[in-house]
């Protein structure tokens, strides 16, 4: 089988179970060749995975610096990070920026993915198009950007907004303008992987859908609203969740873009965690980063949890 | 599902929304080129928009990009950016330490995957559901918690007592720990037919030979995708890089970037832009497939 099919619904029906496997006898070996066969993804994911994951549960509770030796600390660590008003910023600045997310990144996709796929002709280089500001790599769009948000009346955005008379704005120094400029940004970098994936949900679409539709005198605007958007439901929440874990863990637009400022107005989350364990020259508060990142990862993984959930109950 | 999904460029006849007699409706025919033309316009402007914009700013004068932005034609070229970037701010070098940084962490990806997936789904040990299961548990744990227990471990690694901090090995290894790919492997393993493997074995190979002569020949589709996704991610990483290669000389062009940008010139700075993006567009451009085959099931991977 080829790996296309599996585009779009199939995302992780990496999750059937096994009896779908052909069960004959087969090869089968606990031998010393299996151990072997086995052994780098042993290593890898004993040193690289699995022994930091446990090792982050038993940091939370320590306090480490690198330079006096760890000494447990209780719940010492959430205590401090809960207490910490740049908590609460970062939390509501995180969500500011996944609402603002959702506003610009969820719509348009879809809108695209759907006017693309009635393209009959040279679909391929709309296709392409879309993507392309996806394959740019993200440090490089982050500093263009950042070029094209210049708050002089020479900048970019403003030169263009000129034209029809707005501006000048001062984007990125500006405490309300910061986050939308960031999810702008972050919108039109990640929007094309989207809409490939609801482009491949909508070829799965069965056409005796529509035929049937039309039998019953659908416009099509009711094809849309009735058809197309109901079979989309499962890619739909899919892709909300998948976008709710990435902007969750935003750090690389506001780390390059602003450094968090101005003012803290896009200090998000997983900047916050950088801070306290590397931002300081000093000495890194890791205790406190670990705690912060085992609340945000308990969140995360609730929202992975529902998205397994999901994708499962799909592939059955 | 069929076996392969039609390819974009022969859906011509099939029906979507619309039918096949809407399409012909003049009334409909109208709207529709009109659409099609403001869509591929909007792309354009999109996509390429920006990308041609800084091809014109790689090749003009500070002084012009500032105060004619827009200027269609500048008033005059500078091509010297692209040889002062390239040559003089070493972009040669930090794209070798970018390249470097993805061909191990490729290659650590792929033997991790191919031998775990053969020996998970192939071989198939009593202890191999366990193994999946622990796998499996890992994509739940978002690459967040991760970072600061990570970093400790790369700075001091259990059982060896050595640092990786600054050696490439500090990218590679964790890279080659990616659960999506294994599971993908397997899960591409499991669909081959035993009969194959059995008559193999019949004939007298071995597990290693059957993985190298039938198993791995059996798999390129996969391949490729895990290919282009352990590309991709080892070019784009800047966070996890940025922390292990403090060392400017070991650093890929993704972390020196935003430090370039603040001590060179505009206009060697916009060319330095040009050049990093220049190189994965054109990749893009010619494995577009694999790109795009492996975007649909790249969502997975953000988990």
């Amino acid at each position: 089988m080829s790996v296309t099919d599996r585009a779009a619904p199939g995302a992780a029906d990496v999750q059937k179970p096994p009896e779908v496997r052909r069960q004959t006898k087969g090869v089968r070996g606990n031998g010393l060749a299996t151990v072997i066969f086995l052994l780098p993804m042993l290593i890898a994911f004993g040193v690289f995975s699995w022994y930091p994951i446990g090792r982050s549960l038993l940091m939370s509770v320590q306090q480490t610096n690198l330079i006096s030796p760890a000494e447990f600390v209780g719940l010492e660590n959430y205590r401090y990070v809960l207490q910490d008003p740049d908590l609460w910023t970062a939390v509501r600045n995180t969500g500011y920026f996944a609402a603002l997310a959702l506003v610009f990144g969820y719509p348009i996709p879809l809108l695209l993915a759907v006017l693309m796929s009635e393209v009959r002709r040279w679909r391929g280089i709309y296709t392409a198009l879309a993507y392309l500001p996806v394959v740019v790599p993200p440090v490089v769009a982050v500093l263009l950007w950042k070029f094209f948000y210049d708050g002089g009346p020479d900048g970019v955005f403003n030169t263009l907004l000129g034209w029809i008379g707005l501006g000048p704005y001062a984007w990125l120094n500006s405490s309300s303008l910061a986050m939308p400029s960031l999810v702008l940004e972050a919108t039109w970098a990640a929007a094309g992987g989207t809409v490939i994936i609801y482009l491949a949900a909508l070829t799965a679409v069965p056409p005796e859908l529509y035929d049937a539709a039309e039998v019953d005198g659908a416009s099509i605007w009711q094809k849309v609203w009735h058809v197309t958007l109901p079979q989309l439901r499962g890619v739909l929440l899919v892709t909300l969740i998948l976008q709710l874990i990435g902007t969750a863990q935003v750090f690389l637009e506001p780390y390059l873009f602003t450094g968090g400022g101005p003012s803290n107005a896009t200090l998000t989350v997983l900047l916050l965690i950088y801070n306290y364990a590397f931002g300081s020259s000093l000495s890194g508060d890791f205790g406190a980063a670990t705690a912060a990142s085992v609340m945000l990862a308990t969140v995360l993984a609730l929202l992975s949890a529902l998205y397994f959930r999901l994708t499962r109950a799909w592939s059955q | 599902m069929p076996e392969t999904q039609p390819e974009t460029s022969t859906i011509e006849d099939e029906r979507g929304i619309l039918s096949l007699y809407e399409r012909r409706k003049p009334v409909y025919k109208r709207t529709i080129t009109v659409t099609e033309v403001g869509l591929l316009g909007f792309l354009v402007v999109i996509g390429l928009g920006p990308l041609l914009w800084l091809g014109k700013a790689a090749i003009t004068p500070t002084r012009d990009t500032l105060r004619e932005p827009m200027a269609l034609w500048p008033n005059g070229f500078d091509f010297a950016n692209l040889g002062t970037a390239w040559n003089h701010e070493n972009l040669d070098h930090y794209f070798l330490n970018t390249l470097a940084v993805a061909g191990g962490s490729w290659a650590g990806q792929l033997l991790v995957a191919t031998t775990a997936g053969y020996a998970l789904s192939v071989l198939r040990p009593r202890y191999g559901k366990i193994l999946t299961a622990m796998v499996l548990g890992t994509m739940l744990v978002p690459a967040v918690v991760l970072l600061v227990p990570l970093y400790l471990t790369v700075l001091d690694v259990p059982g060896l007592q050595i640092s990786l901090i600054n050696s490439f090995w500090a990218v590679w290894l964790p890279a080659a720990a990616s659960p999506f790919n294994v599971i993908l492997v397997k899960r591409f393993f499991d669909n081959l037919p035993r009969e194959v493997f059995e008559a193999a074995m019949v004939d007298g190979a071995g597990p290693f030979r059957l993985f190298w002569s039938i198993v791995l020949p059996m798999s390129r589709p996969i391949l490729g995708v895990v290919s282009v996704f352990a590309v991709v991610a080892a070019w784009k990483d800047f966070l996890w890089p940025l922390l292990v290669l403090p060392d400017p000389d070991k650093q890929p062009l993704s972390v020196r970037l935003p430090v370039l940008a603040e001590v060179i010139q505009l206009d060697v700075l916009l060319a330095a832009l040009f050049i990093s993006t220049l190189i994965p567009v054109v990749l893009f451009l010619v494995f577009q497939r694999f790109f795009l085959r492996g975007a649909g099931l790249s969502g997975a991977v953000k988990g």
